[in-house]
């Protein structure tokens, strides 16, 4: 890595691998192309689309008039905010708990916690679905909240425990030493060292949650439906409009889309529970 | 380090996680079991005797159940044959010197981030759409006759669509193994004249085994699970062409509410995706202790 090449042979990989990324970029470059064009236009010939026509942010002012966009923007920030909190909430003391005062099983327990997140979602369908039904709470965001945060539970509780793992146990012993309680211990040590995890921690969860679509097209309809299944309601033949479809896409993945670039280390971590560094 | 007082605190730490964890395991697991051996539907309410495996009987003879199973393991190996190879080129590719590392690098992993049902619609309507599509406009531009992807190839169309979405992760995964490889084994290879293939086959290769092993156990997890590609694009047809084992189930519970028959192929689901998690969690736990 740290050896010299030189600059001729740097301009040919730059070639090569610019290449490869503009082609596996190229279908999100499109459909942001076709957003800022009139319904007429975006489905013309693709030279003509990009040549010989106009630009026009009517795609945009559709989907908002036509769909309350809006409404389903929020339920998908509370869906993917609210299942993170409460997912923090509940996984911090556990995380804290295995990585500073492990027992003899904790090793067990977290693996236990893993093999949870293994299960198909397909295998519990149709109980969930039930309850949902028995408690008329299908379609509800409380319950898409709840859902969502225990299908994360274990890849939180993994990812703030390997981050934990990492401060130096000497530091807590040091502050309490000096008479720190426990609870001072957390909130004036641990946590100022732990922010940059919980924060990766976060991000992660918010992408998963926010992209997730087995349970949030299984158990919503029209009240508590997220943009994923806001996009799927353009599945249909007949709401086949090239420009909205693209510009309630866009709209869709572009905040997700920034949190990943930023989140792009933690997504290795996050995803194989530490096996590969 | 540990006193017995925040032993004590420790464990009323973690409680909410187990307990939470084990209810959300325990209680719909037993559920979906007990329904299995029920004669349960929703539009025929009343009684729901015991059937023992008569669910399991027809899900088995079922015709669409070995289509199913056939096109889940169609799927799922096709997916991990593209992402693994094309993970390991893109990785190599990426792992070398060149101007702007970082964007190129956002470029390919992008796909990752966008949610299923938009990359399902986005490639059905604008790239294989037979009229429209951007495909469809290659092929006249050449002078040969446009593919009808979702017509008559439509399992391979969505094994493209997926391999899309998860390149990125195999990508960066495989990537971040390849940085940890030992730099100077390299030069001492490349120095003692060995060749490009030699050192990719006897130390690139042994070097990321590893993190090939994961790839393929993790993607394999959440690919057993692909739903709401197959949602927006086929809807499982034509026919049962493109029926994976996660939508056979959808069909037979949320569509024709019978949950005796749902609840035996979400148990037939378990035991398949359990297969797989043994491997991985040997692999994760061997890690834990190092």
């Amino acid at each position: 890595m740290a050896r010299a090449i030189s600059n001729q042979k740097k301009i040919m990989n730059t070639a090569v691998a610019g290449t490869l990324g503009f082609l596996m970029f190229f279908p999100i470059l499109w459909i942001l192309i076709l957003s800022f064009k009139t319904e007429e236009d975006a489905i013309r010939a693709p030279l003509e689309v990009l040549f010989g026509s106009g630009w026009s942010i009517n795609g945009y002012l559709e989907v908002n008039a036509r769909s309350d966009y809006f409404k389903f923007f929020m339920n998908s920030v509370i869906i993917s905010v609210g299942s993170t909190i409460l997912g923090l909430v509940i996984a911090v003391p556990a995380a804290w708990s295995m990585a500073f005062v492990p027992a003899k099983r904790t090793k067990d327990v977290l693996m236990w916690m893993l093999s949870t997140k293994m299960l198909p979602p397909v295998g519990v369908l149709i109980p969930i679905y039930l309850i949902c039904i028995q408690f008329d709470i299908l379609d509800s965001r409380a319950m898409l909240v709840f859902v969502l945060m225990m299908i994360n539970l274990p890849i939180i509780i993994w990812m703030l425990y390997t981050y934990f793992k990492e401060i130096p146990v000497e530091i807590l012993e040091a502050a309490r030493m000096d008479g720190a309680s426990l609870r001072e211990e957390i909130i004036y040590v641990l946590t100022p060292m732990a922010i940059p995890g919980i924060a990766s921690t976060i991000l992660l969860n918010i992408i998963l949650a926010w992209n997730e679509a087995f349970w949030t097209l299984n158990l919503t309809a029209a009240k508590a439906a997220p943009l994923t299944a806001f996009i799927a309601s353009y599945s249909s033949p007949e709401g086949l409009f090239y420009a909205k479809l693209s510009a309630a896409s866009i709209m869709a993945i572009a905040p997700i889309l920034i949190m990943g670039w930023f989140s792009q280390k933690q997504l290795v971590r996050g995803l194989t529970f530490g096996a590969v560094k | 380090m540990s006193t017995k007082a925040s032993r004590t605190a420790a464990r009323l730490m973690i409680s909410p996680a187990i307990i939470l964890l084990l209810g959300w395991m325990i209680v719909p697991l037993t559920m979906t079991l007990y329904f299995s051996f029920l004669r349960y539907n929703l539009l025929q309410p009343g009684s729901t005797p015991f059937v023992g495996w008569e669910n399991y009987y027809w899900f088995f003879t079922d015709p669409s159940f070995s289509a199913a199973m056939f096109n889940t393991l169609i799927l799922v190996g096709g997916v991990l044959t593209f992402t693994t190879i094309g993970g390991i080129c893109f990785a190599l590719l990426l792992d070398r010197q060149m101007f702007g590392t970082g964007i190129i690098r956002i470029l390919v992993i992008a796909p990752f981030f966008v949610m299923p049902t938009v990359s399902g619609l986005v490639w059905k309507n604008m790239f294989m759409n037979p009229v429209n599509g951007i495909f469809a406009a290659i092929a006249n531009g050449l002078g040969l006759e446009p593919i009808d992807f979702f017509g008559s190839i439509p399992l391979a169309s969505i094994i493209f669509i997926v391999s899309w979405m998860w390149l990125p992760f195999a990508t960066l995964i495989l990537l971040t193994a390849l940085q940890s490889l030992d730099q100077e084994q390299m030069e001492a290879a490349e120095m003692d004249g060995a060749r490009w293939i030699d050192q990719f086959w006897h130390l690139i290769l042994p070097h990321l085994a590893r993190a090939v092993t994961v790839v393929i156990l993790i993607q394999t997890i959440f690919l057993l699970s692909i739903f709401a590609e197959i949602l927006v694009t086929t809807n499982g047809g034509p026919g049962t062409a493109t029926t994976n084992l996660t939508y056979l189930v959808y069909v037979s519970s949320l569509l024709q509410f019978d949950v005796g028959l749902g609840s035996a192929g979400g148990v037939v689901a378990i035991i398949l995706a359990n297969i797989v998690a043994i491997f991985l969690m040997r692999m994760i736990g061997k890690n834990l202790d190092a």
